[in-house]
């Protein structure tokens, strides 16, 4: 098996006020391996963005544990480790519209964080790893010196990648990176990601409420509901043996290119339980893990 | 056959811009019949949203112009009428479900009230009778304790529940054309799922006509009966349900399919795109737009566009392939392969 690339344990993440908090992640746990895409889905309000920005350190969490590479990293306290940190671990935002500042060129956005991180300090060695850059995410290097309205929305969420690899980070975290465009243009993306994964041995958590194109590009999948993960296992697993109630609904949901599945097709409505004080994750099969009380699980079986 | 409701004939629409005029819409021309669902397929700048705005005569004129052509509701054409007229149209025979259900309400009005206001506006009746005919219609969309929920305000509700009070406001003048210009992509799944179902099952009860404008295929296979797939501003491929899913034609129509991954049959290879980006159409392309990015293309395909090609009754294309003397084409295999494994699942 390959090596655990990040670890939460326990991770809460509230909100508000300390005595009546909003409690948008509520203690989750899980691994992400190396060279793997976990996927990490639920509706809006579930808690998943929050997840993926408290992994990257973009709020100072409530509770619990983040290991990445075996190291906490809200020990890391210098400056110099924060930027090592910094450098490993890398964002792709949801909207290529308001991620992208309009006052700078594609390069400028790419070559922002070599100032930061202090490197290719000679001019043509950073225009040289620039347009080598725009080249592996499908771009060419003309571009550079476009400002972000010049480009499509397809192209912008091509440079909001550049941006994310220029430090040739191993684990990135996705966050919705294709819902704000078009179906064609999503499947270039999710074609790019994946390449792009195969090539530079990279690590995703990629974060959406697609179903579809998370089971595509995923290898395991995390279900999450009301600031909890209640199902996690292999993609395909998770599709095709859900056990939650929760995610039996979910996936009762999504419409498939079939007119003949379409007009069978039976949503089954999820009725809200309440997880109990006893419950805890079981593991139902190995791999598969299910969020609830024994007697819950024994049910929904 | 059930009666025409609505027939566009060639409609062509421009917008005057710094840049030159766009030619957004550039003859569209189909029908819908009284019950059913035409779904019209496309991405963003393909013209679906132009469509049925002009349907509803929404184009701001400037910049927009209607260049030319027909929308004959009911056998009378449209585009003439004046705004005075149209408004006894608007909200009363035709009716529209916008994407946005955050914005599509008025935020300092109680939801009760903009309910009654277009029962009030189209129909003779008092306002006791409004009340109660809104009340029955928040309980048609399923919206729990209409009493309560009549005197407040949108905020109070979720985005599924405020998407159910534009439907319902939508039905308020019984329509006999509902226009729903992407009314599910801003809700999540399970939300969607639900919409789509009370909108069909409003569709059963009074036979109101459809016209569901969205870029998600999988959402086109669960409401329609007949399918208009758009690209450029012109309809490209048109058709029954399942001529377009099982049948596709159109090398575009082949695309858009084989963007989305193909779970049933549980590929993992990498999917097919559509390469390079919709054409500019304040200048398009000579011949058959969609050229530059078919991998198909011939070259009269950079010189005259193509006429629509008839495949059978009730099935359309608009690309020279289905010339007789164009080369034979075939489905590509992935897609060819994905249709086989939904229909081995039917029969089975």
């Amino acid at each position: 098996m390959a090596n655990k690339l990040l670890e939460v344990k326990n991770l809460k993440q509230y909100f508000g006020p300390a005595n009546n908090p909003i409690k948008a992640v509520d203690g989750i746990s899980f691994e992400i391996y190396e060279g793997e895409t976990l996927g990490l889905v639920g509706e809006s309000g579930c808690g998943k963005s929050t997840t993926g920005r408290s992994i990257i350190r973009l709020y100072d969490i409530t509770d619990g544990e983040i290991l990445f590479k075996g190291k906490n990293v809200l020990d890391t306290k210098s400056r110099k480790e924060m930027k090592e940190f910094n450098r490993e671990m890398q964002m792709i935002f949801q909207d290529p519209y308001a991620s992208l500042n309009p006052r700078m060129t594609a390069g400028e956005i790419i070559s922002e964080g070599f100032n930061i991180h202090g490197l290719y300090k000679n001019k043509q060695e950073r225009q040289a790893r620039v347009a080598e850059l725009l080249e592996a995410v499908g771009l060419n290097r003309e571009h550079a010196n476009r400002y972000a309205h010049e480009f499509s929305g397809g192209q912008r969420q091509r440079i909001g990648i550049a941006r994310a690899l220029s430090l040739d980070p191993s684990f990135i975290i996705a966050d919705e990176p294709i819902s704000a465009l078009d179906v064609s243009i999503q499947a270039q993306v999710v074609n790019l990601l994946k390449q792009l994964q195969k090539e530079r041995n990279l690590t995703y958590l990629f974060i959406a409420h697609d179903l579809s194109m998370v089971k595509y590009i995923s290898d395991r999948i995390a279900v999450m509901y009301r600031g909890k993960i209640v199902e996690l296992g292999e993609a395909n697993e998770i599709y095709h043996h859900p056990i939650h109630p929760y995610t039996k609904s979910l996936l009762s949901a999504v419409p498939l290119p079939d007119p003949m599945t379409e007009r069978m097709r039976e949503r089954i409505p999820y009725t809200h339980e309440e997880p109990g004080e006893t419950a805890t994750i079981h593991e139902v099969k190995p791999g598969h893990l299910v969020f609830g009380t024994q007697q819950q699980i024994n049910k929904w079986k | 056959m059930s009666k025409k409701l609505l027939e566009v004939n060639n409609l062509k629409i421009n917008f005057k811009t710094y840049a030159g005029i766009v030619q957004a819409v550039r003859g569209v021309s189909f029908e819908l019949y009284e019950g059913e669902t035409l779904a019209i397929v496309g991405e963003s700048g393909s013209g679906k949203s132009v469509t049925s705005n002009a349907i509803m005569k929404l184009i701001p004129e400037p910049p927009g112009i209607y260049a030319d052509g027909q929308i004959l509701f009911e056998g009378r054409d449209l585009i003439p009428l004046k705004e005075k007229e149209m408004s006894k149209i608007r909200g009363n025979d035709i009716s529209m479900i916008f994407q946005d259900p955050m914005t599509a309400l008025n935020p300092t009005m109680r939801v009760g009230k903009q309910i009654t206001e277009v029962i009030l506006k189209h129909k003779k009746v008092t306002s006791t009778e409004a009340k109660a005919r809104a009340l029955k219609l928040l309980e048609l969309v399923g919206i729990p304790m209409p009493e309560k929920r009549f005197r407040q305000y949108p905020h109070e509700f979720s985005g599924g529940m405020r998407q159910r009070v534009v439907i319902a406001i939508a039905l308020a003048a019984d329509p006999k054309l509902l226009i729903a210009d992407e009314p599910t992509t801003a809700l999540d799944v399970t939300i969607q799922a639900q919409i789509l179902e009370l909108m069909k099952d409003i569709q059963k009860k009074s036979n109101t006509s459809i016209v569901f404008i969205t870029h998600d295929l999988g959402v086109v296979a669960n409401v329609a009966d007949r399918v208009a797939v758009m690209y450029a501003g012109q309809i490209v491929e048109y058709g029954t349900v399942n001529d377009i899913f099982y049948n596709p034609k159109h090398p575009y129509t082949w695309g858009l399919l084989g963007s989305m991954p193909d779970l049933k049959n549980n590929v993992k290879e990498a999917l097919r795109t559509i390469p390079g980006s919709p054409p500019d159409l304040t200048n398009p392309p000579k011949g058959d737009a969609f050229a530059p990015r078919n991998e198909y293309a011939m070259a009269i395909d950079y010189e005259v566009e193509p006429p629509m090609f008839q495949v059978s009754e009730t099935h359309f294309a608009k690309t020279w392939l289905l010339h007789p003397d164009a080369p034979k084409v075939d489905v590509p295999e992935a897609i060819s392969r994905r249709i086989e494994g939904y229909l081995k699942e039917a029969r089975s």
